[in-house]
Order: C-alpha cells, then structure tokens, then sequence
C-alpha cells in the first residue's frame, strides 16, 4: 500500500515537473515563466523528499522558490518583461536546429547513462534513518568536503562583489 | 512491488535537462534563457540525488547543495548584466549579443 502511494507521488510530481518545465519554455511573457519555474522547483523538491533527502528538499524551497525566484521576479517587473513569440523567433532552421539539438542531447544521456550502468540500477542500497538530515549533511559537508564548502563561500562572494558592480549607476555612456 | 527505483529519477532527470537545453536553444529573451539554465542544473541536481540515494552516499546531496549555491551566484551575475543591458538601452535579445564591446 505504501509503495502505491509513493508510485502515486512520483507520478504526479513527475508529471508537474515536466509539464512545468514545458510551459517556463513556452509562455511568452516571462513573468509567466517564472512563475511556471516556482512550481517546477516545489515539484522537485517532493521528489528530493521522496529520495530521503530532506535538508536538500527544504533549502530547494527556501533558496530557490523563495530567494532566487523573488530576485528574478524582481528585475522581470524592472526591465518590463516584454514577449517575444516562443516559437516563431528566428529564423525556420534555427527552432528545427535546436529541437534536432536537444533531441540528441536527450539520447546521448540516455544512451551514455544506459551503457555504463545498465543491469546495475534496480539494487537499491539500504540507508539508515538519518540518512539526508541536516546533522548528515552537515558533517559530511564540514569533513570529507570541507575544500567545496570554502570554494562555495568564496564563488558567492565573487558573484556578490560582481552583481554590485554590474549593478552600479557608474556605467558608461554607449559612444 | 517497490517505489520508483533510481533509473526513474534519471530518465526524468534526463528530459528535464533536455527540455531546458531546447529552453537555452530556442528563446531569444535572455530572462527566459536563464531560467532554462536552471531547469538544467535543477536536472543535474535530480541525478545526484538520485545516485546518492542508489548507493547510500550522502556525498551527492553535498554536491547538489554546491551547486545550488553556484547556480544561486549565476543568478545573480545573469541579472545584473541584463540589468546593466537594460539601461544602456540595448535590446535583449540574445541574436542581437553578438559582441562583447561595451
């Protein structure tokens, strides 16, 4: 009976999942596609909960529902999100380009992901209770990974100094 | 009869990556081209979980945090140049970027 309520959750958050994907790429207002992203982040972050991750699936809503999606909405409200037609931009060989692109970009990880694992995916390894709570994340982040954790702090403080000054009214004038 | 396995989540992850990947392909709004950006990390981000699940590692939740925070700052950085684009007047259109001379 569980396992058909977690089949059932899987479903339903897969399909939002791509089917808010679908639309972030095909509105043409983009405030319509932040909002679509919002709801492809909140979808993803049940599937986290799902892999018994759940310090991951609480900083995915936090971080990215909350924080980097307000900033988004933000500076779509200050340039005036302006349509551009999804479809129909450009010229007939650059969309058949692209979607011929994606396509193989799509089977290259399938095949990729199916040759070097195949057979070796349904053996599913038992985790303790603790697995993905905050205390294991956060000792492993502190131990084994202390090196990403300080290079994470300081890409951040890079982006930040960076987002001032792209940000600053000392822009010049275009000649 | 079990939940979903790993190979589930990776195929999901792998038509996310590619939906976002035709997002990036497709649309001329560099707004709209940042947030496939982070469909596809969002996509990435799905794969790790999903394999430190599989193999009981909590590394890959680690690493998925990492890149949260990178994709946070390359929010930050997209906007701030499409800001700065906005107000030199310059249309934004990505056709229209072709050069790097401010």
């Amino acid at each position: 009976m569980d396992d058909v309520l977690v089949w059932a959750i899987w479903i339903l958050a897969g399909i939002a999942c791509l089917g808010s994907g679908v639309a972030v790429i095909s509105f043409s207002n983009p405030f319509f596609s932040a909002i679509s992203l919002i709801g492809n982040l909140a979808s993803l972050a049940v599937l986290y909960l799902l892999l018994a991750a759940e310090f991951v699936a609480a900083a995915q809503v936090l971080v990215y529902a909350g924080a980097v999606m307000v900033m988004f909405l933000f500076v779509i409200a200050y340039v005036g999100g302006r349509a551009d037609t999804p479809f129909e931009s450009g010229p007939g060989w650059q969309v058949i380009a692209a979607v011929l692109a994606a396509g193989a970009i799509l089977v290259n990880i399938v095949v990729a992901i199916g040759l070097t694992t195949g057979g070796r995916l349904d053996d599913e390894a038992d985790v303790r209770a603790a697995f993905g709570s905050p205390a294991d994340v956060g000792e492993i982040f502190l131990t084994n990974h202390l090196l990403a954790f300080e290079i994470t702090s300081i890409v951040l403080l890079v982006a930040a100094v960076g987002g001032v000054i792209l940000g600053s009214e000392r822009t010049r004038k275009r000649s | 009869m079990r939940g979903p396995d790993v190979s589930w989540y990776i195929t999901l992850s792998a038509f996310l990556f590619a939906v976002g990947a035709l997002g990036v392909l497709l649309r001329r709004n560099p707004l709209i081209v940042l947030l496939s950006l982070e469909i596809m990390l969002n996509a990435a981000n799905l794969a790790l979980i999903g394999f430190a699940r599989h193999l009981g590692d909590t590394s890959g939740q680690v690493f998925a945090l990492a890149v949260m925070a990178v994709a946070a700052s390359e929010v930050v950085v997209g906007l701030g140049l499409i800001v700065a684009l906005n107000r030199n007047r310059i249309a934004l259109d990505v056709d229209r970027l072709n050069t790097l001379r401010g």
